[in-house]
Protein backbone atom coordinates (compact mmCIF):
# COMPACT_ATOMS: atom_id res chain seq x y z
CA UNK A 1 0.00 0.00 0.00
CA UNK A 2 1.04 3.43 -0.79
CA UNK A 3 4.77 4.08 -0.36
CA UNK A 4 5.69 1.40 1.94
CA UNK A 5 7.28 -2.04 0.49
CA UNK A 6 6.40 -5.04 1.98
CA UNK A 7 9.54 -6.11 2.58
CA UNK A 8 9.80 -4.17 5.87
CA UNK A 9 12.77 -6.31 7.06
CA UNK A 10 16.00 -3.97 7.80
CA UNK A 11 17.85 -4.22 4.39
CA UNK A 12 21.98 -3.91 5.49
CA UNK A 13 23.58 -0.86 5.08
CA UNK A 14 26.57 0.78 6.31
CA UNK A 15 24.26 1.93 9.75
CA UNK A 16 23.33 -1.91 10.21
CA UNK A 17 27.06 -3.00 9.93
CA UNK A 18 28.25 -0.71 11.88
CA UNK A 19 26.10 -1.88 14.48
CA UNK A 20 27.93 -5.22 13.90
CA UNK A 21 30.49 -3.96 14.51
CA UNK A 22 29.91 -2.21 17.58
CA UNK A 23 28.19 -5.49 18.91
CA UNK A 24 31.38 -7.17 18.53
CA UNK A 25 33.59 -4.80 20.51
CA UNK A 26 30.56 -5.16 23.09
CA UNK A 27 31.83 -8.57 23.41
CA UNK A 28 35.85 -8.61 22.71
CA UNK A 29 36.45 -5.00 24.88
CA UNK A 30 35.57 -6.52 28.58
CA UNK A 31 37.31 -9.75 27.63
CA UNK A 32 40.44 -7.87 26.39
CA UNK A 33 40.37 -5.68 29.94
CA UNK A 34 39.93 -8.80 32.15
CA UNK A 35 43.09 -10.02 30.52
CA UNK A 36 45.12 -7.21 31.06
CA UNK A 37 44.26 -7.14 34.54
CA UNK A 38 44.97 -10.97 35.41
CA UNK A 39 48.64 -10.15 33.62
CA UNK A 40 48.98 -7.56 35.45
CA UNK A 41 47.97 -9.26 38.88
CA UNK A 42 50.90 -11.97 37.74
CA UNK A 43 53.18 -9.85 36.63
CA UNK A 44 52.99 -8.02 40.63
CA UNK A 45 52.55 -11.16 42.29
CA UNK A 46 55.65 -12.35 40.74
CA UNK A 47 58.09 -9.14 40.42
CA UNK A 48 57.31 -8.34 44.36
CA UNK A 49 57.28 -12.63 45.14
CA UNK A 50 54.44 -12.02 47.06
CA UNK A 51 53.69 -15.87 49.36
CA UNK A 52 50.40 -17.33 48.28
CA UNK A 53 49.05 -17.01 51.28
CA UNK A 54 48.45 -13.43 51.06
CA UNK A 55 48.25 -13.13 47.58
CA UNK A 56 48.22 -15.84 45.03
CA UNK A 57 48.97 -15.50 41.55
CA UNK A 58 45.75 -15.95 38.61
CA UNK A 59 48.08 -19.16 37.70
CA UNK A 60 48.21 -20.75 40.82
CA UNK A 61 44.30 -20.36 41.52
CA UNK A 62 43.89 -21.98 37.64
CA UNK A 63 46.27 -24.64 38.95
CA UNK A 64 44.18 -24.72 42.39
CA UNK A 65 41.11 -25.05 40.33
CA UNK A 66 42.60 -28.27 38.89
CA UNK A 67 44.06 -30.24 41.77
CA UNK A 68 41.01 -29.41 43.82
CA UNK A 69 38.29 -30.07 41.55
CA UNK A 70 37.27 -33.60 43.72
CA UNK A 71 36.46 -30.80 46.70
CA UNK A 72 35.19 -28.05 44.58
CA UNK A 73 33.37 -29.49 41.89
CA UNK A 74 30.51 -31.42 44.28
CA UNK A 75 30.52 -28.05 46.64
CA UNK A 76 29.77 -26.22 43.23
CA UNK A 77 27.09 -28.74 42.54
CA UNK A 78 25.16 -27.99 45.48
CA UNK A 79 25.35 -24.22 45.49
CA UNK A 80 23.80 -24.67 41.77
CA UNK A 81 21.43 -26.78 43.21
CA UNK A 82 20.15 -24.54 45.99
CA UNK A 83 20.39 -21.55 43.87
CA UNK A 84 18.63 -22.75 40.77
CA UNK A 85 15.83 -24.10 42.94
CA UNK A 86 15.76 -21.04 44.29
CA UNK A 87 15.41 -18.80 41.53
CA UNK A 88 12.25 -21.47 40.13
CA UNK A 89 10.88 -21.07 43.63
CA UNK A 90 10.98 -17.32 43.14
CA UNK A 91 9.64 -17.72 40.02
CA UNK A 92 6.56 -19.89 41.25
CA UNK A 93 5.64 -17.90 44.53
CA UNK A 94 6.29 -14.48 43.25
CA UNK A 95 4.32 -14.82 39.80
CA UNK A 96 1.43 -17.16 41.80
CA UNK A 97 1.41 -14.41 44.44
CA UNK A 98 1.31 -11.51 41.85
CA UNK A 99 -1.96 -13.10 40.22
CA UNK A 100 -3.63 -13.83 43.77
CA UNK A 101 -2.90 -9.85 44.55
CA UNK A 102 -4.11 -9.00 40.94
CA UNK A 103 -7.36 -11.20 41.36
CA UNK A 104 -8.55 -9.76 44.62
CA UNK A 105 -7.00 -6.31 46.34
CA UNK A 106 -7.69 -7.82 49.14
CA UNK A 107 -5.50 -10.75 49.21
CA UNK A 108 -3.33 -7.79 48.33
CA UNK A 109 -3.93 -6.23 51.31
CA UNK A 110 -3.16 -8.75 53.63
CA UNK A 111 -0.07 -10.27 52.59
CA UNK A 112 1.59 -7.47 50.50
CA UNK A 113 3.13 -6.15 54.07
CA UNK A 114 4.35 -9.47 55.02
CA UNK A 115 6.27 -10.22 52.16
CA UNK A 116 7.64 -6.01 52.78
CA UNK A 117 8.78 -7.07 56.11
CA UNK A 118 10.72 -10.03 54.42
CA UNK A 119 12.25 -8.51 52.09
CA UNK A 120 13.49 -5.58 54.71
CA UNK A 121 14.59 -7.99 56.81
CA UNK A 122 18.27 -8.79 56.96
CA UNK A 123 18.49 -12.37 55.40
CA UNK A 124 22.03 -12.63 57.72
CA UNK A 125 19.68 -11.86 60.66
CA UNK A 126 16.68 -14.26 60.07
CA UNK A 127 18.70 -17.37 58.63
CA UNK A 128 20.09 -18.29 61.92
CA UNK A 129 16.53 -18.97 63.09
CA UNK A 130 15.43 -20.43 60.11
CA UNK A 131 18.17 -22.80 60.51
CA UNK A 132 17.00 -23.59 63.94
CA UNK A 133 13.33 -24.50 62.77
CA UNK A 134 13.56 -25.86 59.35
CA UNK A 135 13.34 -29.88 59.23
CA UNK A 136 16.88 -30.30 57.12
CA UNK A 137 19.72 -27.97 55.93
CA UNK A 138 18.85 -28.02 52.52
CA UNK A 139 15.05 -26.84 52.66
CA UNK A 140 16.78 -24.19 55.48
CA UNK A 141 19.22 -22.89 52.68
CA UNK A 142 16.42 -22.65 50.10
CA UNK A 143 14.33 -20.80 52.65
CA UNK A 144 16.93 -18.10 52.62
CA UNK A 145 17.44 -17.70 49.06
CA UNK A 146 14.39 -17.77 48.31
CA UNK A 147 13.34 -15.26 50.62
CA UNK A 148 16.23 -12.99 49.26
CA UNK A 149 15.36 -13.70 45.85
CA UNK A 150 11.33 -14.18 45.40
CA UNK A 151 10.71 -10.06 46.14
CA UNK A 152 11.57 -8.70 43.15
CA UNK A 153 10.08 -11.08 40.72
CA UNK A 154 6.56 -10.04 43.06
CA UNK A 155 6.93 -7.07 42.99
CA UNK A 156 7.75 -6.25 39.11
CA UNK A 157 5.10 -8.92 38.16
CA UNK A 158 2.50 -6.71 40.62
CA UNK A 159 3.26 -3.73 38.59
CA UNK A 160 3.58 -5.29 35.12
CA UNK A 161 -0.59 -6.63 35.57
CA UNK A 162 -1.22 -3.59 36.24
CA UNK A 163 0.30 -1.58 33.66
CA UNK A 164 -1.63 -2.68 30.51
CA UNK A 165 -3.01 -0.66 28.47
CA UNK A 166 -6.14 1.32 29.34
CA UNK A 167 -7.57 1.10 25.73
CA UNK A 168 -6.84 -2.36 25.23
CA UNK A 169 -8.55 -3.05 28.89
CA UNK A 170 -11.53 -1.35 27.35
CA UNK A 171 -11.65 -3.43 24.47
CA UNK A 172 -11.57 -6.64 26.15
CA UNK A 173 -14.90 -5.15 27.81
CA UNK A 174 -16.43 -4.49 24.93
CA UNK A 175 -15.61 -7.57 23.30
CA UNK A 176 -17.40 -9.06 26.78
CA UNK A 177 -13.27 -11.01 27.81
CA UNK A 178 -13.36 -13.47 30.35
CA UNK A 179 -11.76 -12.99 33.29
CA UNK A 180 -9.07 -15.40 32.09
CA UNK A 181 -9.19 -14.64 28.31
CA UNK A 182 -8.13 -11.17 29.91
CA UNK A 183 -5.41 -12.33 32.30
CA UNK A 184 -4.16 -14.48 29.44
CA UNK A 185 -3.91 -12.46 26.78
CA UNK A 186 -3.43 -9.34 28.33
CA UNK A 187 -2.46 -8.89 31.53
CA UNK A 188 0.71 -11.94 31.08
CA UNK A 189 1.94 -10.41 27.88
CA UNK A 190 1.89 -7.26 29.48
CA UNK A 191 3.46 -7.93 32.83
CA UNK A 192 6.08 -10.33 31.03
CA UNK A 193 8.56 -7.73 30.22
CA UNK A 194 8.66 -6.78 34.07
CA UNK A 195 8.54 -10.00 34.71
CA UNK A 196 12.05 -11.02 33.68
CA UNK A 197 13.25 -7.70 34.60
CA UNK A 198 12.49 -9.03 38.25
CA UNK A 199 13.94 -12.33 37.16
CA UNK A 200 17.27 -10.97 36.25
CA UNK A 201 17.41 -9.21 39.61
CA UNK A 202 16.13 -12.53 40.98
CA UNK A 203 18.90 -14.26 39.48
CA UNK A 204 22.03 -12.29 41.16
CA UNK A 205 19.76 -12.88 43.96
CA UNK A 206 18.78 -16.39 44.24
CA UNK A 207 23.06 -16.74 44.61
CA UNK A 208 23.54 -14.24 46.79
CA UNK A 209 20.87 -15.70 49.45
CA UNK A 210 22.46 -19.26 48.77
CA UNK A 211 26.24 -18.29 49.82
CA UNK A 212 24.85 -16.19 52.81
CA UNK A 213 22.51 -18.87 54.10
CA UNK A 214 25.55 -21.43 53.76
CA UNK A 215 27.87 -19.31 55.32
CA UNK A 216 25.44 -19.20 58.58
CA UNK A 217 24.61 -23.06 58.02
CA UNK A 218 28.47 -22.98 58.55
CA UNK A 219 29.25 -26.77 59.17
CA UNK A 220 25.86 -27.78 60.22
CA UNK A 221 26.10 -29.19 56.77
CA UNK A 222 27.09 -32.60 55.98
CA UNK A 223 26.18 -31.27 51.99
CA UNK A 224 28.38 -28.08 52.16
CA UNK A 225 28.56 -25.88 48.80
CA UNK A 226 30.98 -23.43 47.82
CA UNK A 227 30.63 -20.67 50.45
CA UNK A 228 31.20 -22.81 52.80
CA UNK A 229 34.93 -24.44 50.96
CA UNK A 230 36.05 -20.60 50.91
CA UNK A 231 35.29 -20.43 54.74
CA UNK A 232 37.06 -23.73 55.47
CA UNK A 233 39.75 -22.81 53.19
CA UNK A 234 40.40 -19.90 55.28
CA UNK A 235 40.72 -21.62 58.40
CA UNK A 236 43.44 -23.44 56.76
CA UNK A 237 44.81 -19.78 55.44
CA UNK A 238 44.59 -21.77 51.68
CA UNK A 239 44.16 -18.46 50.00
CA UNK A 240 44.33 -20.04 46.31
CA UNK A 241 41.43 -22.44 47.04
CA UNK A 242 39.42 -19.16 48.37
CA UNK A 243 39.85 -17.44 45.37
CA UNK A 244 39.68 -20.48 43.42
CA UNK A 245 36.11 -21.41 45.14
CA UNK A 246 34.55 -17.19 44.59
CA UNK A 247 35.79 -17.79 40.87
CA UNK A 248 33.47 -20.34 40.40
CA UNK A 249 30.62 -18.63 42.32
CA UNK A 250 31.18 -15.42 39.90
CA UNK A 251 31.32 -18.21 36.80
CA UNK A 252 27.50 -18.83 38.41
CA UNK A 253 26.48 -15.52 38.65
CA UNK A 254 27.37 -14.45 35.23
CA UNK A 255 26.55 -17.87 33.60
CA UNK A 256 22.80 -16.73 34.72
CA UNK A 257 22.74 -13.22 34.43
CA UNK A 258 23.97 -14.85 30.07
CA UNK A 259 21.05 -17.25 30.27
CA UNK A 260 18.56 -14.92 31.57
CA UNK A 261 19.53 -11.93 29.05
CA UNK A 262 19.00 -14.80 26.33
CA UNK A 263 15.95 -15.97 27.84
CA UNK A 264 15.01 -12.06 27.49
CA UNK A 265 15.92 -11.77 23.68
CA UNK A 266 13.96 -14.79 23.56
CA UNK A 267 10.48 -13.98 24.58
CA UNK A 268 10.24 -10.25 24.24
CA UNK A 269 13.27 -9.74 21.81
CA UNK A 270 10.93 -9.35 18.72
CA UNK A 271 8.32 -6.45 20.05
CA UNK A 272 9.37 -4.46 23.82
CA UNK A 273 11.19 -1.91 23.57
CA UNK A 274 13.95 -2.22 25.37
CA UNK A 275 15.02 -4.96 23.24
CA UNK A 276 15.52 -2.79 20.23
CA UNK A 277 19.14 -2.00 19.06
CA UNK A 278 20.41 1.50 19.64
CA UNK A 279 19.67 4.37 17.08
CA UNK A 280 22.32 6.74 16.32
CA UNK B 1 -32.44 9.14 6.21
CA UNK B 2 -32.98 10.91 9.44
CA UNK B 3 -33.19 10.38 12.93
CA UNK B 4 -36.57 9.58 13.18
CA UNK B 5 -36.18 6.38 11.21
CA UNK B 6 -35.68 3.67 13.56
CA UNK B 7 -32.87 5.33 15.86
CA UNK B 8 -29.91 3.08 16.68
CA UNK B 9 -28.71 5.21 19.29
CA UNK B 10 -31.18 7.31 21.26
CA UNK B 11 -29.91 9.17 24.01
CA UNK B 12 -32.01 11.24 26.82
CA UNK B 13 -30.98 13.75 29.43
CA UNK B 14 -28.04 11.73 29.82
CA UNK B 15 -26.02 13.50 32.75
CA UNK B 16 -22.60 12.39 34.14
CA UNK B 17 -20.83 13.77 37.13
CA UNK B 18 -17.86 12.63 38.88
CA UNK B 19 -17.83 11.17 42.77
CA UNK B 20 -15.46 14.63 43.07
CA UNK B 21 -18.46 16.82 41.85
CA UNK B 22 -16.69 17.57 38.11
CA UNK B 23 -19.82 17.47 35.97
CA UNK B 24 -18.57 15.78 32.43
CA UNK B 25 -21.61 16.06 30.53
CA UNK B 26 -25.29 17.56 31.18
CA UNK B 27 -28.87 17.46 29.60
CA UNK B 28 -27.58 15.06 26.75
CA UNK B 29 -30.14 14.59 24.00
CA UNK B 30 -29.12 12.91 20.91
CA UNK B 31 -30.89 10.22 18.39
CA UNK B 32 -29.02 8.80 15.77
CA UNK B 33 -30.73 6.82 12.93
CA UNK B 34 -29.06 4.17 10.80
CA UNK B 35 -26.39 4.80 8.23
CA UNK B 36 -25.65 8.27 10.19
CA UNK B 37 -22.59 9.70 9.78
CA UNK B 38 -22.46 11.70 12.75
CA UNK B 39 -19.33 13.91 14.34
CA UNK B 40 -19.26 15.24 17.46
CA UNK B 41 -16.80 18.91 17.84
CA UNK B 42 -16.09 20.84 20.04
CA UNK B 43 -12.78 21.77 22.15
CA UNK B 44 -11.23 19.53 24.68
CA UNK B 45 -12.75 18.79 27.72
CA UNK B 46 -16.35 18.99 26.72
CA UNK B 47 -16.74 15.53 27.18
CA UNK B 48 -16.77 14.31 23.47
CA UNK B 49 -14.81 11.33 24.17
CA UNK B 50 -17.00 10.54 27.33
CA UNK B 51 -20.47 10.46 25.34
CA UNK B 52 -19.05 8.01 23.00
CA UNK B 53 -17.74 5.82 25.68
CA UNK B 54 -20.99 6.26 27.08
CA UNK B 55 -22.71 4.80 23.85
CA UNK B 56 -20.27 2.58 23.90
CA UNK B 57 -21.34 1.44 27.24
CA UNK B 58 -18.06 1.40 28.66
CA UNK B 59 -19.35 4.04 31.20
CA UNK B 60 -22.88 4.31 32.49
CA UNK B 61 -24.57 7.43 32.80
CA UNK B 62 -25.72 8.78 35.84
CA UNK B 63 -28.68 10.05 35.19
CA UNK B 64 -30.91 10.31 32.20
CA UNK B 65 -30.44 7.03 29.69
CA UNK B 66 -28.32 5.95 26.98
CA UNK B 67 -29.42 3.06 24.71
CA UNK B 68 -28.51 1.33 21.42
CA UNK B 69 -30.85 -0.95 19.61
CA UNK B 70 -30.87 -2.71 16.20
CA UNK B 71 -33.43 -1.53 13.97
CA UNK B 72 -33.71 -4.91 12.55
CA UNK B 73 -33.27 -7.62 15.41
CA UNK B 74 -33.90 -4.97 18.31
CA UNK B 75 -30.80 -6.51 20.12
CA UNK B 76 -27.48 -4.69 21.10
CA UNK B 77 -25.55 -3.10 17.81
CA UNK B 78 -22.56 -5.28 17.20
CA UNK B 79 -19.93 -1.98 17.95
CA UNK B 80 -16.67 -1.74 16.71
CA UNK B 81 -14.39 0.93 18.63
CA UNK B 82 -11.32 2.99 17.04
CA UNK B 83 -9.20 5.00 19.78
CA UNK B 84 -7.12 8.39 19.29
CA UNK B 85 -4.12 6.03 19.59
CA UNK B 86 -3.69 2.85 17.36
CA UNK B 87 -4.07 0.65 20.85
CA UNK B 88 -2.38 -2.73 18.94
CA UNK B 89 -0.99 -5.08 21.59
CA UNK B 90 2.78 -4.91 20.57
CA UNK B 91 3.47 -8.41 20.85
CA UNK B 92 0.94 -9.66 18.32
CA UNK B 93 1.69 -9.48 14.89
CA UNK B 94 -1.05 -7.88 12.80
CA UNK B 95 -3.12 -10.73 11.71
CA UNK B 96 -3.69 -11.72 15.57
CA UNK B 97 -4.10 -7.71 16.45
CA UNK B 98 -7.38 -7.88 13.75
CA UNK B 99 -8.52 -11.59 15.03
CA UNK B 100 -8.50 -10.69 18.88
CA UNK B 101 -12.36 -9.22 18.82
CA UNK B 102 -13.31 -12.42 16.89
CA UNK B 103 -10.98 -14.60 19.14
CA UNK B 104 -12.56 -13.62 22.66
CA UNK B 105 -15.68 -14.32 20.98
CA UNK B 106 -14.43 -18.11 20.69
CA UNK B 107 -13.02 -18.02 17.35
CA UNK B 108 -10.08 -19.77 16.38
CA UNK B 109 -7.46 -18.58 14.27
CA UNK B 110 -8.91 -21.08 10.89
CA UNK B 111 -12.34 -20.42 11.81
CA UNK B 112 -11.97 -16.62 11.96
CA UNK B 113 -9.48 -16.66 9.04
CA UNK B 114 -11.80 -15.39 5.80
CA UNK B 115 -13.37 -12.29 7.74
CA UNK B 116 -9.96 -11.48 9.07
CA UNK B 117 -8.35 -11.80 6.03
CA UNK B 118 -11.09 -9.51 4.67
CA UNK B 119 -10.98 -6.90 7.12
CA UNK B 120 -6.96 -6.66 6.44
CA UNK B 121 -7.98 -6.36 2.81
CA UNK B 122 -10.77 -3.54 3.19
CA UNK B 123 -7.82 -1.54 5.08
CA UNK B 124 -5.24 -2.40 2.59
CA UNK B 125 -3.23 -4.05 4.71
CA UNK B 126 -3.47 -7.69 3.56
CA UNK B 127 0.30 -7.95 2.79
CA UNK B 128 1.60 -7.11 6.01
CA UNK B 129 -0.14 -9.81 8.20
CA UNK B 130 2.79 -11.18 9.16
CA UNK B 131 4.32 -7.52 10.65
CA UNK B 132 4.18 -6.84 13.85
CA UNK B 133 3.14 -2.85 14.84
CA UNK B 134 6.30 -1.54 15.71
CA UNK B 135 7.46 -2.02 11.74
CA UNK B 136 4.60 -0.16 10.56
CA UNK B 137 3.90 3.34 10.32
CA UNK B 138 1.61 5.55 12.13
CA UNK B 139 -1.04 5.79 8.95
CA UNK B 140 -0.50 1.96 8.81
CA UNK B 141 -1.16 1.12 12.20
CA UNK B 142 -4.11 3.04 12.26
CA UNK B 143 -5.33 0.91 9.73
CA UNK B 144 -4.85 -1.90 11.52
CA UNK B 145 -7.13 -0.34 14.57
CA UNK B 146 -9.96 -0.04 12.20
CA UNK B 147 -9.50 -3.24 10.37
CA UNK B 148 -9.82 -4.40 14.07
CA UNK B 149 -13.05 -2.44 14.57
CA UNK B 150 -14.36 -3.52 11.06
CA UNK B 151 -14.08 -7.77 11.84
CA UNK B 152 -16.41 -8.23 13.98
CA UNK B 153 -18.88 -6.48 11.02
CA UNK B 154 -20.41 -4.02 13.72
CA UNK B 155 -23.46 -1.85 12.76
CA UNK B 156 -22.15 0.63 14.58
CA UNK B 157 -18.79 1.85 14.44
CA UNK B 158 -17.15 4.61 17.28
CA UNK B 159 -14.33 6.50 16.48
CA UNK B 160 -12.65 8.81 18.94
CA UNK B 161 -10.54 11.17 17.23
CA UNK B 162 -9.24 8.14 15.12
CA UNK B 163 -6.96 10.55 13.30
CA UNK B 164 -5.52 13.34 14.99
CA UNK B 165 -2.34 12.17 15.30
CA UNK B 166 -1.23 11.36 11.65
CA UNK B 167 0.36 14.10 9.10
CA UNK B 168 -2.70 16.22 7.31
CA UNK B 169 -1.66 13.95 4.03
CA UNK B 170 -2.30 10.42 5.86
CA UNK B 171 -5.30 11.86 7.42
CA UNK B 172 -6.72 13.15 4.25
CA UNK B 173 -6.20 9.83 2.96
CA UNK B 174 -7.92 8.13 5.50
CA UNK B 175 -10.25 10.18 5.34
CA UNK B 176 -11.67 9.18 2.27
CA UNK B 177 -11.13 5.43 2.62
CA UNK B 178 -12.91 5.62 5.62
CA UNK B 179 -15.57 7.52 3.96
CA UNK B 180 -14.98 4.52 0.92
CA UNK B 181 -16.24 1.98 3.49
CA UNK B 182 -19.36 3.29 5.33
CA UNK B 183 -21.19 4.36 1.83
CA UNK B 184 -20.57 0.79 0.70
CA UNK B 185 -21.33 -0.73 3.96
CA UNK B 186 -24.67 0.08 6.65
CA UNK B 187 -22.80 1.18 9.73
CA UNK B 188 -23.34 4.15 11.69
CA UNK B 189 -20.48 5.59 12.35
CA UNK B 190 -19.87 8.81 15.51
CA UNK B 191 -17.64 10.03 14.79
CA UNK B 192 -15.23 12.52 17.80
CA UNK B 193 -13.08 14.72 15.81
CA UNK B 194 -11.62 18.44 17.15
CA UNK B 195 -11.66 19.22 13.77
CA UNK B 196 -14.03 21.38 12.34
CA UNK B 197 -12.96 20.60 8.87
CA UNK B 198 -12.79 17.07 8.82
CA UNK B 199 -16.45 16.47 10.62
CA UNK B 200 -17.70 18.86 8.11
CA UNK B 201 -15.88 16.44 4.98
CA UNK B 202 -16.82 12.95 6.32
CA UNK B 203 -20.38 13.74 8.12
CA UNK B 204 -24.22 14.04 6.95
CA UNK B 205 -24.96 15.43 10.42
CA UNK B 206 -22.42 17.69 13.09
CA UNK B 207 -23.36 18.05 16.56
CA UNK B 208 -21.61 20.89 18.04
CA UNK B 209 -20.48 20.61 21.71
CA UNK B 210 -19.83 23.08 24.25
CA UNK B 211 -17.53 22.53 27.68
CA UNK B 212 -18.29 23.04 31.86
CA UNK B 213 -20.64 21.25 31.54
CA UNK B 214 -20.42 19.10 28.40
CA UNK B 215 -23.37 19.66 26.51
CA UNK B 216 -24.58 19.12 22.49
CA UNK B 217 -25.26 23.26 21.36
CA UNK B 218 -26.04 23.05 17.76
CA UNK B 219 -27.36 19.85 15.56
CA UNK B 220 -26.44 20.71 11.79
CA UNK B 221 -27.34 18.80 8.73
CA UNK B 222 -25.03 18.82 6.10
CA UNK B 223 -25.19 17.18 2.86
CA UNK B 224 -21.96 16.93 1.28
CA UNK B 225 -22.07 15.72 -2.12
CA UNK B 226 -21.32 11.49 -2.58
CA UNK B 227 -18.57 10.08 -3.40
CA UNK B 228 -16.73 13.52 -2.15
CA UNK B 229 -13.47 13.88 -3.70
CA UNK B 230 -10.50 16.51 -3.36
CA UNK B 231 -13.01 19.83 -5.37
CA UNK B 232 -15.30 19.00 -2.25
CA UNK B 233 -12.60 20.37 0.31
CA UNK B 234 -12.06 23.97 -2.00
CA UNK B 235 -16.41 24.35 -2.56
CA UNK B 236 -18.12 26.80 -1.52
CA UNK B 237 -20.73 24.80 -0.21
CA UNK B 238 -17.73 23.09 2.03
CA UNK B 239 -16.61 26.39 3.51
CA UNK B 240 -20.42 27.28 4.71
CA UNK B 241 -21.05 24.29 6.54
CA UNK B 242 -17.31 25.03 8.17
CA UNK B 243 -18.31 28.32 8.74
CA UNK B 244 -21.90 27.41 9.78
CA UNK B 245 -20.10 24.90 12.51
CA UNK B 246 -17.58 27.71 13.33
CA UNK B 247 -20.32 29.69 14.00
CA UNK B 248 -21.94 27.39 16.19
CA UNK B 249 -18.76 26.99 18.53
CA UNK B 250 -18.78 30.82 18.54
CA UNK B 251 -21.96 30.91 19.90
CA UNK B 252 -21.05 28.61 22.62
CA UNK B 253 -18.31 30.84 23.73
CA UNK B 254 -15.44 28.43 22.01
CA UNK B 255 -12.66 31.01 20.77
CA UNK B 256 -11.21 29.52 17.31
CA UNK B 257 -11.34 25.76 18.15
Amino acid sequence: MHSHEPGYRMPETAATAGLRRRQTADRVMPVLVALLALCAWEGIVRWRGLPAYILPAPSLIARTLVTDWDTLWPAWLITLKITVLALLASVVGGVGLAFLFTLNRWIERSLFPFAIILQVTPIIAIAPLILIYAPNTLSALLLCAWIVAFFPVLSNTVTGLRSADRNLQDLFTLYGATRWQRLRLLLAPSALPYFLAGLRIAGGLSLIGAVIAEFTAGTAGQESGLAWRILEASFRLNVARMFAALALISVTGIAIFLALNILTRKLIGHWHESQLPERR
Amino acid sequence: MGPQAAPLIEIRDAALSYPNGTVALEGVNLSVGQHEFLSLVGPSGCGKSTLLRLIAGLMAPSAGSVATVSGSTGDVPEIGFVFQEPTLMPWARVFDNVHLPLRLKGLSPAEARPQVEQALEMVGLSDFRHAYPRELSGGMKMRVSIARALVTRPTLLLMDEPFAALDDMTRHRLNDDLLELWSGQHWTVVFVTHSIYEAVYLSNRVAVMAARPGRIVADLHVAPPCPRDREYRLSAAYSAHCRAVTDALARAGVPDA
